[in-house]
């Protein structure tokens, strides 16, 4: 039994000559290239109530962003806490992370940080202590604290960027690291420039709807 | 007994079944005429009168749900209120019946439940509400705030279980707040890009004594919708358009809810722009207009999908370029520049690159567009071409008289004995598809179907919360599947209490018709569970149920059974046993090239 319908099948068809990336751009000279990831800070301000992490990680799970990093702190103003997300995504991405946080209703405010933002990162590192000294040199070389020691161990606090934090778990690696603690990466804008901060609705409808922000290309400081 | 599982009494939860069928909706009843006026409208003692009085300021007149433990101080307050409750046979009809009452009215639908086993019975409801973003409010019991997160009996973490799938939802945690979160509840629902939003009533809370007034319907500071659009994209898509030479609009889903049918139609009749639509957006410009080239996308038409991927502007207006529209992304619209107007900013560019973001409601950009462009593009070719495709892919169905009756034939013949105001609901399958191909739709808000989850079962009881959202002379048409039909049918009960008039025509095909098809074209034929040769007779369970039993075999029946079954003054069921072998036509398989579409099995 014959089943379907009238007309040019596939192959008589024309097609167009033009194709777009899995992103959704047309490719043409402009656009052509796939974005590749990169590695941004996104700060978030929120109303300060329960629910909230969980709605934001929520989020992020569900689309499969890919956060490196989620702090979340008060602020000065008890009922507003602040995120500071760390994702490695390609630029379509990180606009997406940014436009769905602005969507969730106790989301006050969204900005990405600029490449030279503060950026720090609090770690506990717990190693073997055989050598006192030259443990504490290599403490030392990275201002580490020591917040514990034992017979056997000597636990140390490092902030700083994460490439130093990288850099000293590295370098300490070689007494034997027990364990490690690491917070994750919170942020501040430099000068009087705003993290995240209350916006008025037009300023913020308006950046929210069209511009994409500032490209950033730089890696964590 | 432990003190705090006395607290909860084992006849107190007993008692809901009972409690169910209770005159809660008869608001002709005597208990509800002798309530003084000054009762209705007197001051508010307790948090569940609260939560009632903020849905009455909101105008709510109508609330779909279910009694149980947890939600009845709401009920109670439910009882002396205006507001007419209408017990559904399942929760999950409540939540789409709340749904589709959202959708013909524009107003957001109320859904209730208890807690536990109620909330979770909503949430594919409200899944379907979030993914079709229709204005919706959901209010769920829940076990008293001291036994939250203990388990307790019928308790379920409603708040986290439907975060992903609302707007936004509440755990009401005070009782001189919690009107209050009603109110904002109902204002988030319909406000910017509309959804639906739940509220957590915990028993203690709604029971508590509180004088607190809900405040007025608001919605929270943090909420910020931009109305209107950029003004130099806007002149910037104006110039686009002035120069484009095969433009086409796309209208979705949310040109209908954002009240903007009229101001496309005058903008595409006025620049001759041929018109598209996409599922949720049919209703949107009529699809007998010369201009309209109708649906596009998996089963879209076959002129839609050669105009949407030969197009050199793409104006979209309202639509998230879901994956049954654009196919594969490579392929969609390849030489398009994108103008894509929304409300939501997360929508732009999330599929598809946007060259032109205009964020704002769809009403006031196109507007905003009508108004700055000057010159309409010269698209005489073009328009040409477009009716030259309209021929060339006709959406013409053989219907011998000596084979079963074509389900096409079917629809036509309904949408023939109806008028342009009819509303029609669909469950999910090949009878959809049929229904969006085949009734040729011309209103806005006169198509209730579940198009961003696929919910199966969907039809009956958006068809009874359309019922009541509709107008008098507006026909409510449900086109079912038999699968689909099967899965809700218990709603016929309320239809035939509440005397709905109601006609559910079952295109009846004893298969999951939607997955037989595919397993034909792509699982060679191995037909795993689609068979439902074990089908019902459901003209007689309609009887059963005390509606009117049609049934359909043949040609000579249908125009006659239909006439029947619309003037029939309440609900009806039509079963129509339609050829099992007919298919849906044409077809872009999943991830396909839009262009490439199939008229034959043969061509998949």
């Amino acid at each position: 039994m014959k089943r379907g319908l009238e007309g040019p099948a596939p192959e008589e068809r024309p097609t167009p000559a033009g194709r777009r990336n899995k992103q959704g751009i047309r490719i043409d000279p402009e656009v052509e290239a796939i974005h590749e990831p990169r590695r941004t800070v996104i700060s978030a301000l929120v109303e300060h109530e329960p629910g909230v992490l969980a709605e934001v990680s929520g989020l992020f799970s569900r689309r499969q962003f890919n956060i490196e990093s989620l702090t979340v702190g008060p602020t000065a103003d008890e009922d507003r806490a602040r995120i500071t997300l760390v994702v490695e995504e390609p630029d379509p991405g990180i606009e997406q992370v940014k436009k769905q946080l602005r969507k969730l209703v106790p989301v006050i405010s969204v900005r990405e940080l600029a490449p030279d933002a503060m950026r720090r990162e609090l770690a506990l590192v717990k190693v073997d202590a055989e050598n006192p000294a030259q443990v504490n040199a290599v403490a030392d070389m990275y201002d580490a604290n020591t917040v514990d020691s034992s017979p056997e161990t000597a636990t140390f606090e490092i902030t700083g960027a994460r490439q130093k934090i990288e850099a000293a778990i590295e370098t300490f690696s070689q007494f034997g690291i027990r364990e490690i603690s690491r917070t994750g990466t919170t942020a501040l804008a430099r000068g009087t420039d705003d993290t995240a901060a209350p916006v008025s609705a037009t300023e913020s409808a308006a950046e929210a709807a069209n511009q994409p922000d500032q490209t950033y290309t730089a890696d964590d400081d | 007994m432990s003190e705090r599982a006395a607290s909860i009494t084992p006849t107190e939860e007993q008692d809901d079944e009972q409690l169910e069928d209770a005159e809660i909706t008869d608001s002709a009843s005597p208990e509800t005429d002798d309530v003084s006026d000054a009762e209705t409208t007197g001051p508010v003692t307790n948090g569940a009168e609260s939560v009632v009085r903020a849905l009455e300021n909101a105008g709510v007149e109508y609330a779909f749900g279910v009694q149980g433990g947890a939600i009845m101080p709401v009920y109670d307050a439910l009882y002396d209120s205006d507001i007419t409750h209408v017990t559904m046979a399942h929760e999950q009809g409540a939540a789409h019946a709340a749904d589709a009452f959202g959708i013909v009215s524009g107003d957001p639908g109320v859904c209730l439940a208890t807690s536990g086993p109620g909330a979770t019975n909503l949430v594919t409801g409200i899944a379907d509400a979030d993914m079709d973003s229709d204005p919706m409010i959901a209010l769920t019991g829940q076990v008293p705030t001291e036994f939250v997160g203990n388990d307790a009996f019928q308790e379920t973490d409603t708040t986290g279980v439907t975060t992903p799938i609302t707007k936004d939802n509440t755990f009401a945690a005070d009782p001189d707040r919690v009107g209050s979160d009603v109110s904002e509840a109902f204002a988030l629902a319909r406000e910017g890009r509309p959804g639906p939003t739940l509220v957590d009533l915990p028993k203690d809370v709604t029971k508590s004594d509180t004088d607190r007034e809900p405040d007025d319907p608001r919605v929270p500071d943090t909420y910020e919708v931009q109305e209107r659009a950029d003004e130099e994209l806007v002149d910037a898509a104006a110039e686009r358009i002035e120069n484009s030479s095969r433009p086409v609009m796309l209208l979705g889903g949310g040109v209908i809810k954002g009240e903007a049918s009229e101001a496309c139609r005058e903008f595409a009749t006025e620049h001759e722009i041929p018109v598209i639509t996409t599922m949720p957006g049919l209703g949107a410009f009529p699809e007998d207009h010369e201009l309209s080239l109708e649906m596009a996308g998996m089963h879209g038409t076959g002129y839609a999908n050669m105009a949407i991927t030969h197009c050199d502007t793409l104006i979209g207006i309202g639509t998230r370029f879901d994956d049954r529209l654009t196919g594969g992304i490579e392929t969609f619209a390849p030489d398009a520049e994108l103008i894509h107007v929304d409300i939501d900013p997360a929508e732009i560019s999330k599929n598809i690159h946007a060259d032109y973001p205009l964020v704002g409601d769809a009403e006031t950009v196109v507007e905003q567009l009508a108004a700055a462009v000057d010159a309409s593009p010269q698209a005489k070719k073009w328009r040409a071409q477009c009716q030259q495709w309209k021929s060339d892919y006709s959406m013409a169905y053989d219907a011998p008289e000596d084979e079963p009756v074509q389900p096409e034939f079917v629809v036509e013949a309904l949408d023939e004995a109806t008028s342009d105001r009819a509303i029609v609901t669909t469950g999910v399958g090949q009878h959809q598809m049929w229904a969006c191909q085949y009734w040729t739709f011309t209103e806005p808000r006169t198509w209730v179907s579940s198009h961003g989850l696929g919910t199966m079962g969907y039809g009956l009881p958006a068809a009874i919360g359309a019922r009541l959202a509709a107008d008098d002379d507006q026909e409510v048409v449900c086109v079912d599947g038999d699968g689909s039909f099967l899965m809700t049918l218990q709603g016929l009960s309320v239809a035939v209490r509440e005397n709905l008039d109601i006609t559910v025509a079952v295109l009846n095909n004893e298969y999951i018709g939607m997955v037989r098809q595919w397993q034909d074209a792509f699982f060679e034929g191995r037909h795993a569970a689609s068979d439902y040769g074990w089908m019902p007779e459901f003209d007689k369970l309609a009887e059963a149920f005390g509606a009117q039993g049609f049934r359909i075999d043949d040609y000579d029946d249908v125009a006659e059974t239909i006439e029947e079954a619309i003037a029939y003054d309440g609900p009806s069921v039509i079963d129509v046993h339609i050829d099992p072998q007919a298919n849906v036509y044409p077809m872009v398989p999943s991830g396909g090239d839009n262009g490439q579409f199939a008229l034959t099995e043969e061509q998949l």
